[in-house]
């Protein structure tokens, strides 16, 4: 009973600074006594009504459920191509800020498309094995479905996500042009491994190439240590099929390495003692860093962290209690511990982290804060169980300066003004 | 003895066991011929580059016949990527502008991905003489190639690119 607030006093004890409070109101529940004083409004509620859906039976059965229709706003951010001949290149990014857990819905998930999503039909579909392989294997949909499966939750990262914060000023941007190249689904597939070992892999064999079906034939090169280890042929995304912008009817899921290796509509893996040196591990997804050099081949997403409520559209209503809240990932391992800060990093406290937490997969935490009305800068800084922390934007820029376009895992900041509104903000 | 019912079926399953111990084996063999089609890997080295041959001053045509509409005139850009220039953009403090020219290190990778990606609109439609004469006017372009150098299977991988030695590992990849 001891950390149960007087009226008007703070729902739990302040942990850091501007209102950061104890992640033990989530881990005691003693959230829900403080907040029964500090969250009351003043006006008395309404007398209950009885509504028209109250009285009458509602509609029949839906073949495939679809979300409420006065949730029609939670869809996906689409950059319209600089060049309309060319729709499908681009990117369709998740609006993080209205979605809460750690799953992505499938329809929601980001796409990134280099020449649109191909209409493939599963039945006319092959998975080729060959190059380094004493036995070259084809693989038809059906042969695939055959295998024992595994599955699992993890994360897909567009090494470009964020990328928008490498801009010397903080832009206008809301979650999804900023961070809505993030998707986790539970994946179900074949281990690469088992085709491998089937298909025999040579001993000089160091590499796989990976490609699509699509128009782009994107393709990437996969180091054949991590393709012997955890990379998976996915079959289903979240329990179906996977989806047509997701990589049907069989994408790769190679666990925290960048989004553009996970290969969609996957329909050759040849193997080679190089890697491809493919336009897509050269003009892009490479780094440009401080002198003329470039990191290529930068294959984990490092350890990051976002707040995705509140966030830019999400306006706060006065000053009182709010749950921070958002997602913290590694693509090295799992998630030890996120901190958040109200005050763009002056002081911090441990946000609560909610399981289950896998590698490669994103953690949701959440913290308690009670906003006294004034200016406040929100981040969180996440913690891999390798050691790494989540670096500042001035330590990322140290390192690797501003030019790199991908891999953007700086910590990043909300700014709070005094309507309550987020924004993006460099502190 | 109502023990050994259940025992002596495990050990009956365990003494099988060899027959089932392979793993499931779904995939067809396929003769290598028969993958040829869909193998158009190239790597840096040239190979898997086809037969065939082209020139700059024959790959202008092509291109503005086939690319120009959206990499405009003399692979200047707009509305999609430029294909010249940015050289010494990549030096501290600019803002890099990375083309073939300024930043890809090797030449074969324009040929694999000309043929694996473009024409947008109908990828894999070029020939190989028509794929070698584009990509020789690109390098030109970029003043890597003269206008009436030969481009084949054994020339284009020896093309040295402005940005070959640009490249270095990331420190951090998992072992
Ligand atoms: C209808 C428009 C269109 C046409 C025609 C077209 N391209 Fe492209 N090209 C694109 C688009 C779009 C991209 C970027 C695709 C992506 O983002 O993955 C691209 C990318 C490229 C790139 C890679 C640029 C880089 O820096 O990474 C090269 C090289 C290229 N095209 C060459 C050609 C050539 C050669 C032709 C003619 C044979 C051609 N393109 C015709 C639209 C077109």
């Amino acid at each position: 009973m001891k950390r149960k607030g007087k009226a008007g006093s703070p729902p739990g004890e302040p942990a850091a600074g501007n209102g950061i409070l104890s992640r033990r109101i989530f881990l005691e529940g003693a959230l829900a006594a403080g907040a029964a004083t500090a969250g009351a409004s003043s006006a008395a509620a309404q007398p209950l009504a009885i509504e028209p859906w109250m009285k009458t039976p509602g509609v029949g059965f839906d073949a495939y459920g679809q979300p409420s229709r006065f949730e029609s706003k939670v869809v996906r951010a689409i950059t319209s191509p600089p060049n309309p001949a060319t729709q499908g290149v681009g990117t369709a990014r998740t609006p993080l800020e209205l979605l809460d857990g750690i799953i992505t819905p499938s329809g929601l998930h980001f796409e990134r498309s280099h020449s649109g999503i191909p209409n493939i039909d599963p039945d006319r579909h092959r998975v080729v094995i060959h190059g380094l392989v004493k036995r070259p294997l084809v693989f038809t949909l059906e042969a695939l479905a055959r295998y024992p499966m595994e599955s699992r939750i993890a994360f897909v990262e567009c090494a470009g996500n964020s990328g928008a914060l490498n801009a010397p000023k903080a832009a206008p941007l809301g979650m999804a042009a900023i961070h809505g190249l993030l998707g986790c689904q539970e994946w179900t597939g074949v281990k690469l491994s088992t085709l491998l070992d089937e298909a025999g892999v040579d001993p000089t064999a160091r590499w796989v190439i990976a490609e699509g079906a699509d128009s782009a034939a994107m393709s990437r090169s996969i180091p054949l240590a991590k393709a012997m280890s955890d990379t998976l042929l996915c079959l289903y995304q979240n329990g179906e099929r996977v989806r047509p912008s997701n990589g049907y009817p069989v994408r790769l899921l190679v666990p925290g390495f960048e989004g553009n290796m996970n290969v969609k509509w996957l329909r050759r893996l040849k193997l080679t003692t190089g890697p491809a040196m493919a336009r897509d591990e050269t003009s892009k997804y490479t780094i440009v860093l401080k002198d003329e050099k470039s990191w290529q081949f930068v294959f984990p997403m490092e350890v990051k962290s976002v707040i995705t409520r509140p966030a830019p559209g999400i306006a706060l209503r006065g000053p009182g209690f709010y749950e921070i809240s958002g997602l913290a990932w590694s693509g090295n391992g799992r998630i030890k511990q996120v901190d958040v800060s109200a005050d763009g990093g002056k002081s911090w406290a441990p946000a609560a982290l909610h399981g289950p937490i896998l590698p490669a997969a994103p953690v949701r935490f959440r913290a308690a804060w009670q906003w006294n009305g004034g200016p406040a800068v929100l981040q969180s800084r996440a913690t891999d169980d390798t050691g790494m922390v989540q670096p500042t934007r001035a330590q990322f820029a140290e390192e690797r300066g501003l030019r790199g376009v991908y891999h953007y895992n700086a910590i990043a900041s909300w700014a709070i003004d005094a309507k309550g509104e987020a924004s993006n903000a460099y502190a | 003895m109502h023990m050994l019912r259940p025992l002596a079926v495990g050990i009956a399953v365990a003494a099988a066991a060899p027959a089932f111990a392979q793993a499931p084996q779904f995939g067809q063999p396929i003769a290598p011929a028969d993958i040829a089609p869909w193998d158009i890997s190239i790597g840096p080295d040239g190979v898997g580059l086809p037969p065939g041959s082209g020139t700059a001053t024959q790959g202008e045509a092509i291109y503005a016949a086939k690319c120009q509409a959206c990499h405009g005139e003399k692979g200047s850009g707009k509305p999609n990527d430029p294909l010249v220039g940015g050289m010494g953009t990549l030096a501290p403090d600019k803002m890099p502008t990375k083309t073939v020219g300024s930043f890809w290190p090797y030449a074969t990778t324009l040929f694999d991905y000309v043929r694996r990606a473009m024409p947008f609109q109908e990828s894999q439609s070029l020939t190989s003489d028509e794929l070698y004469a584009v990509s020789a006017y690109i390098l030109h372009l970029n003043g890597i190639v003269g206008a009436t150098d030969v481009l084949d299977a054994q020339s284009l991988p020896k093309v040295r690119m402005p940005n070959r030695d640009g490249f270095i590992p990331f420190p951090r990849n998992p072992k």
